[in-house]
């Protein structure tokens, strides 16, 4: 009994593992039918005009660029994924036509200074508020409480102004 | 923002203050670390900067320098290294499908090709650059193109020679070395054996 | 011959100038105030000497002298006169006189107000202030000549010159080449004097600074005098970008407003730097603190606005804002070293004598929220510099070409942006030195629980976007603490004078401009973050081609090709104009009509979009010329753009409260300080 329920289980596991195969293979190149303008768009937007800078590709006007959006038109229609056209685009034109660094060697810079820098600058602004906190009771003393002291700017505002009335 | 923080350190007294972990003396001045960093920066961004503009200024490869190494991988399927052509004199030319003015002078290229061709002393070659591969085999078709054509992958080639716009040529002598550069089209055939006649003689 | 006036003109300028830095430096070293006064009268003369210039240049553009090459690179016979006269800032040459022109403008300005209380700094703005007008003058002089005309040689070769090389003709093209035809828009006539303006306005602040370093009185004074120059200049740099954005809008066509380019960004780094200053001068005029912040900041915004010329002008970065290269490169370099070296070398001798007169009390006082508005501001400043600068690096190190675009500034700076709009939230109800969680949380409750109901509702449309949520959360809260704060103040207005609300209004805020300006400058902001909201979250596009009779449908809107125009114009283009039916929902709501113009001359196309707009959303549909365009088939691109009109409103009413800040007015002015003073002194009792 305990052999058949086994041969079952493998049966089972191995139908199962065959179709998450195929359907990975087939998630990668997609059968091939005529791509849609949105569809071209789509991968073009992510991309950047070689030649002419800064113009994303679904928007840039010059003949080059049209024949880039066919290029996309017909690797798409040939089936193959987004990640492998861009991939495509990568390797035929640099990294410069993707909008952002691929994170690699120096690349690895763009992402991090800024954090770094912000962090340097939440620290400094601790340091320095530390260093100009004074302890709370010293100062109870001569406060006033915050709610009054604006209406006791504007009292003060309205009564300088009041005497420069004749 | 390091400025705020040895700001903060000042005693109300005018004594100099004392930054974390003591100023720098650096030529014969006295400086707070916030300082140092400060100036370090600025001078910093100022090379950069500096570096920047002369590669913007700076042309393509000149002329008596060596000719930057390339490898080209043709439509057809051959792999050209410039370490392979030693010995000849090479003329690469940079074009592509979409460059308008390169057509007119794609018809001369071809002719000096043939003209050139049998001897075997003299290597065309072009460089597709940023271009898609069927409108450039058409091109190719278009103008009969006989020598050998690659894509300029990454845009490596161009980089190398700095080269600024298509259509541009580079003709390197025998000994490798950069002997004319050729920024827009050759007029004629005439035009280009005049520059690579003087060359075969060496 | 009016170019060799124009010219010469320009030559003076340059020569008053340069007598006019000799002077003020000589009265100041021996404190002879007639080599000041006469320095100050150089500085003057500058004025109509650059009026004169530029009419000169104007009149040569409108008239077509072609044989100028400036006046044939930017002019041509097709283009209406008013063009002609934008085209001045149309190329390099012509708006370096321009941007001279005003530098001299805001300079004389400054230089005409009554100096009796700050007679030390007088020198040392003319000095700055001409050092730099020099500067531009000498590029506009040596290496922009717009006044530099066209000679044909033996050869037949043409070449540009001020004056006849020998042997040659004086030679004049039949027609010029034209502006550029993206520029040929009403929103072209008005973005660049207006960014221009708001540079060279920095300079006046920038000198100041200058002047109190060198000067040594490094007292508040400084800031006084410049706060409202400040301000103005703050509004028209602000306004240059919302123009610039409402531009591309309107004629680039790609549905968006804002690329992060690196020359917009280049324009947007000194405004932030600027927008962090007027939060911060506010800590140094309550509390006494911040000085050497402050300094840093206006020098940092001057700086950054010679930088981004730097970039744009240089050919360091390329970009399609960029102008021509030139040889000017490395004398900007050289300005660029000088002026960052000079301010830094004066801020660091000074650096001891920017004492600070208090100390910060509590985490959620004002100035510490304040504190947080610049770290976030330089934040966003930190993250646009390296994004712009990156790209040159990594081409310097690796060789290797790489471009840092909008989904790095956007991811980079959401959290940035998203932090500034809660602050604009708490900090109008944190008190000065004290506050506590406690008195905090008393005032702001009431809006909180207020923002939360409308984020309730706005959940409740079905919207599920968090970041929309958000969004629209701080908007909610911010609009409703503005508001919460306007009607406190006019009650308790009104509790002391006994006047209408209304009216208790209107005279709280006109008693106190800056504070309410401010207030409706947030609220402008939080009109602008919900139209950014809309368009960035939930914008959707379809490209589709049809031919005549047919129908592209996107969402509730669908879209059918009605006809098809083919025409020339007069002005030299050729234009397709598609007549389209616009359905919501199945109903016709109008017709609208994009364009696809051909300039014949610079073969350049230019598509205009027909947009329906409404405050709920724009309609936008292009007719993309990639395709022939027939009526057989067309190709029509669409954009579906949710509340972008409320970025104008927002834009508007930014604009509008900015103008209430900057509003002149002597009584209260006179009567803040003393105030102030009077506060300082029980608060030291």
């Amino acid at each position: 009994m305990k052999q058949r329920s086994h041969l079952w289980l493998a049966i089972s596991l191995a139908v199962f593992f065959s179709l998450l195969v195929v359907g990975a293979a087939l998630a990668q190149d997609g059968s091939p039918r005529t791509p849609t303008d949105d569809e071209v768009n789509a991968i073009a937007k992510q991309l950047y005009c070689p030649v002419c800078e800064n113009i994303p590709l679904d928007v840039c006007g010059t003949q080059a660029c049209e024949q880039w959006r066919g290029l996309i038109r017909e690797k798409l229609a040939a089936g193959w994924s987004e990640a492998r056209i861009k991939q495509y685009f990568v390797d035929q034109f640099g990294d410069r036509v993707l909008a952002t660094p691929p994170a690699r060697g120096l690349n690895w810079l763009v992402y991090i200074i800024p954090p770094v820098a912000i962090l340097a600058g939440v620290f400094v602004i601790y340091r320095a508020f530390m260093a100009w906190k004074q302890p709370a009771d010293e100062l109870d003393s001569e406060q006033e409480s915050a709610s009054r002291e604006d209406d006791d700017y504007i009292n003060r505002l309205e009564e300088e102004l009041r005497s420069r009335q004749p | 923002m390091d400025e705020l923080q040895s700001a903060t350190m000042q005693p109300e007294n005018s004594e100099p203050p004392a930054g974390r972990g003591g100023r720098v003396t650096l030529f014969g001045l006295k400086l707070s670390p916030g300082a140092l960093v400060a100036w370090i920066a600025l001078l910093a961004l100022l090379v950069v900067l500096a570096l920047g503009l002369i590669r913007a200024q700076e042309g393509p490869v000149g002329v008596g320098q060596q000719a930057p190494d390339f490898t080209l991988q043709t439509f057809d399927g051959q792999t050209i290294h410039k370490t392979d052509l030693e010995g000849k004199v090479v003329l690469v030319n940079f074009w592509a499908s979409w460059c308008k003015p390169c057509e007119a002078e794609a018809a001369d290229l071809q002719a000096a090709w043939r003209y050139y061709q049998t001897d075997g002393e003299v290597v065309f070659l072009g460089v597709d650059y940023v271009d898609t591969e069927s409108a450039a085999l058409k091109y190719i078709n278009k103008f009969n193109i006989t020598y050998p054509n690659g894509p300029d992958l990454g845009t490596k080639i161009s980089q190398d020679y700095r080269m600024s716009g298509v259509p541009e040529s580079y003709i390197i002598g025998r000994d490798g070395v950069l002997a004319h550069t050729q920024i827009g089209v050759f007029n004629s055939v005439e035009h280009i054996r005049s520059v690579i006649d003087p060359l075969l003689e060496q | 011959m009016i170019a060799n006036f124009g010219y010469g003109t320009l030559v003076i300028t340059f020569v008053t100038a340069l007598y006019g830095i000799g002077a003020a430096v000589y009265g100041v070293r021996k404190k002879a105030q007639e080599w000041i006064d006469s320095a100050r009268l150089a500085m003057l003369l500058t004025w109509p000497l650059l009026t004169v210039t530029a009419l000169s240049l104007i009149y040569l553009l409108v008239t077509g002298h072609y044989e100028l090459e400036f006046v044939s690179s930017v002019t041509s016979n097709s283009m209406p006169a008013y063009l002609k006269v934008t085209s001045l800032w149309g190329g390099q040459a012509g708006s370096l006189v321009f941007w001279s022109w005003l530098m001299s403008a805001f300079a004389s300005a400054v230089t005409l107000r009554k100096w009796s209380r700050d007679r030390e700094f007088l020198p040392w703005v003319i000095v700055v202030a001409l050092i730099t007008l020099a500067f531009f003058l000498m590029l506009v002089i040596v290496y922009e000549n717009p006044f530099s005309r066209l000679w044909q040689l033996n050869g037949g070769r043409v070449v540009s010159a001020m004056y006849q090389p020998a042997g040659s003709q004086l030679y004049r093209p039949p027609d010029g080449q034209g502006l550029n035809p993206l520029l040929r828009h009403p929103g072209m006539v008005i973005h660049p004097p207006m960014l221009y303006l708001g540079f060279v306005s920095f300079v006046i602040p920038f000198a100041f600074a200058i002047a109190a370093l060198v000067t040594g009185r490094t007292d508040d004074r400084w800031i006084r005098l410049t706060r409202r120059w400040t301000l103005v200049a703050w509004l028209f740099l602000s306004l240059g970008l919302i123009l610039g954005g409402r531009w591309a809008y309107d004629v680039l066509g790609w549905g968006g407003y804002w690329g992060w380019d690196p020359v917009e960004i280049a324009a947007f780094m000194p405004w932030l730097t600027g927008t962090a200053f007027l939060h911060s001068v506010m800590i140094q005029e309550k509390r006494g603190m911040l000085k050497h912040w402050n300094m840093v900041l206006i020098i940092l915004t001057y700086a950054l606005v010679i930088f981004g010329t730097f970039l744009t002008r240089s050919g360091v970065l390329s970009s399609v804002h960029a102008f021509a290269q030139s040889g000017i490169g490395p004398w900007f370099f050289a300005f660029i070293g000088l002026t960052f070296i000079t301010s830094m070398s004066l801020l660091m001798r000074r650096w001891n004598e920017l004492k600070s007169e208090a100390h910060m009390t509590s985490l959620l006082s004002r100035e510490a929220l304040f504190l947080l508005n610049n770290l976030l501001f330089i934040g966003i400043l930190v993250v646009c510099f390296w994004g712009v600068i990156f790209p040159l690096i990594s081409e310097l190190v690796t060789n290797q070409k790489v471009t840092v675009g909008p989904p790095f500034y956007e991811r980079a700076t959401a959290p940035l942006f998203a932090g500034l709009l809660l602050l604009m939230g708490i900090a109008p109800l944190a008190a000065w030195r004290h506050s506590t969680m406690k008195t905090l949380g008393r005032a702001v409750w009431k809006p909180l629980v207020f923002s939360l109901l409308v984020l309730a509702a706005v959940f409740a449309t079905g919207i599920r976007s968090w970041g929309a949520l958000l969004g629209f959360w701080l908007a909610a809260f911010v609009t409703s603490v503005t508001l919460y704060e306007f009607w406190r103040g006019a009650l308790a207005r009104r509790r002391r004078s006994g006047e209408s609300l209304p009216l208790a209004l209107w005279r709280l805020a006109g008693r106190n401009r800056r504070r309410y300006g401010g207030y409706v400058i947030h609220i402008g902001v939080v009109l602008m973050a919900i139209g950014v909201i809309g368009i960035e979250v939930f914008q959707t596009e379809t490209q589709g081609t049809i031919a005549e009779g047919e129908t592209l449908s996107l969402g509730n809107y669908a879209v059918k090709y009605e006809s098809l125009a083919t025409f020339d114009v007069a002005d030299g283009r050729n234009v397709a104009r598609a007549v389209v039916s616009v359905f919501k929902n199945g109903k016709y709501v109008g017709e609208l009509h994009p364009r696809r113009d051909y300039f014949y001359e610079s073969q350049q196309p230019m598509t205009i979009p027909g947009v329906r707009s409404t405050w709920e959303d724009d309609f936008y549909v292009l007719l993309v010329d990639w395709q022939p365009i027939t009526s057989q088939g067309a190709t029509f691109k669409i954009y579906h753009n949710p509340l972008v009109n409320w970025l104008w409103l927002g834009g508007f009413v930014f604009i509008f409260g900015t103008m209430i800040a900057a509003w002149p007015d002597r009584e209260s002015e006179l009567a803040v300080e003393k105030a102030r003073r009077t506060k300082y002194a029980a608060a030291k009792a």
